[in-house]
């Protein structure tokens, strides 16, 4: 059973998982990165509206359980031989860049919990910077996830 | 504002300690009889037990007990031990399944039908065991409750109680180990587990952002840094409950010709 080639459904299930932890683990680095580390992100800054936090408790409790959730549908996914990398990578570079863009627009922009960074001038810039690494990281999983259709092509034929 | 008069009695810190200890005598006592029968009992299931009642050893110190008295830090350290962290572990060592083993089949019978019942079946089941756990907590943090706990003794006893008992309901609806007749769906689990999770994180910006609870005489740093520590040591115990939840999921046996058992 395990000598069959991919299935549509092995494919479509990798990469959701992998799109799963991969937003977990976006969410994780901001975390530790910019709000503990760097000190860049406030937990809360005077600009963020009121209705703003409670949409934030949503999406924190909702990063949390994808990171968690994720892990171990993975590991069902690979004790029943359904893992398949390419489309797997492809998911979790997909997640990570969807929840960087996500972060960047919604969560800075149209929430303003808190900014990219504060006390500087040229905020548009980080911001820019901040986007442009979210489409960078989509780019590569796109690419991957074309790859991962050609590799299927080969193992059908 | 006076600092209150309520510096618990020696009995009162002595209390909470022997009643644990009890607990735990009786639980090894328990597992002691269990293989003597010549059945076995995980030692995990043990060590889990143990930790839980550690942590609420530790939470009811005179030590933790008198720094709670007078700050909201040591009240919120209490809180997640009291509330969240040792409920999880008490629940995963499986006590009421311990406790069935060891007794007669008839006596066992009997405590399955309470456990059937309609009322521990609506007290136990998710959404109500979130309203009283997360519930609780906007009531005690958001309304007077909280400065009317630091005058009364018996209201600070009763609103620990009820962290415990609370917290204890909610992490076994969620996840627990021990038999539960009738327990909901796991999607509905999830869902409950996310809202409890949301909540939580919401409850403590509202405390950072509004210096909550009112009407007390904590400074602001310590009110803000003690919402910190809610939001962030709740997300651990979250955490671990969601991690035991998909282990509950993960270790039921499925069948390898069908894909996808989770929710869909």
């Amino acid at each position: 059973m395990n000598q069959q080639p991919p299935s549509a459904q092995a494919a479509s299930r990798s990469f959701r998982v992998a799109f799963l932890i991969g937003v977990g683990i976006m969410a994780a680095i901001d975390e530790i990165v910019f709000h503990q580390l760097l000190a860049w992100h406030h937990f809360y800054d005077r600009a963020t509206p009121e209705w703003a936090l409670f949409s934030d408790g949503l999406l924190h409790a909702a990063e949390l359980l994808a990171l968690v959730s994720g892990f171990f549908l993975l590991s069902d996914i690979r004790r029943q031989n359904q893992l398949l990398k390419y489309w797997a990578w492809a998911g979790f570079f997909m997640g990570m860049g969807a929840f960087q863009l996500f972060d960047g627009i919604v969560d800075h922009k149209l929430l303003k919990l808190h900014q990219v960074r504060y006390g500087v001038e040229n905020l548009l810039w980080y911001d820019i910077g901040w986007n442009a690494f979210g489409v960078l990281l989509l780019l590569l999983g796109w690419s991957l996830r074309l790859k991962a259709k050609r590799t299927d092509r080969t193992h059908t034929l | 504002m006076e600092i209150p008069h309520n510096a618990p009695s020696l009995p009162a810190t002595l209390l909470p300690a022997f009643l644990l200890l009890l607990i735990l005598s009786f639980y090894f006592y328990g597992m002691y009889l269990l293989r003597r029968k010549g059945k076995s009992w995980g030692w995990y299931r043990a060590t889990f037990f143990g930790m839980g009642i550690c942590m609420l050893l530790y939470a009811f110190s005179p030590a933790l007990t008198s720094y709670a008295h007078h700050d909201i830090r040591g009240h919120m350290v209490q809180h997640l031990l009291i509330g969240m962290l040792a409920p999880l572990g008490l629940v995963l060592g499986a006590p009421l399944t311990l406790t069935l083993r060891i007794l007669p089949a008839q006596t066992g019978r009997r405590i399955s039908a309470f456990f059937s019942s309609s009322l521990i079946h609506f007290l136990g089941h998710p959404v109500t065991a979130l309203m009283l756990n997360i519930g609780g907590m906007f009531l005690l943090y958001l309304t007077p409750l909280f400065a009317l706990m630091k005058h009364h003794m018996w209201l600070h006893y009763l609103v620990h109680f009820h962290f415990l008992a609370a917290g204890y309901l909610f992490t076994w609806s969620i996840a627990g180990p021990d038999p539960a007749p009738g327990r909901p769906s796991l999607r509905l689990r999830l869902l409950v587990l996310f809202i409890s999770m949301a909540s939580h994180a919401y409850l403590s910006k509202l405390m950072y952002v509004h210096l909550l609870p009112r009407h007390t005489t904590f400074h602001p740093d310590a009110i803000q840094e003690a919402a910190l520590l809610m939001y962030y040591g709740g997300d651990l115990a979250e955490v671990l409950l969601a991690i035991a939840f998909f282990t509950v999921w993960f270790r039921r046996k499925i069948n390898p010709n069908k894909l996808a058992p989770f929710v869909r």
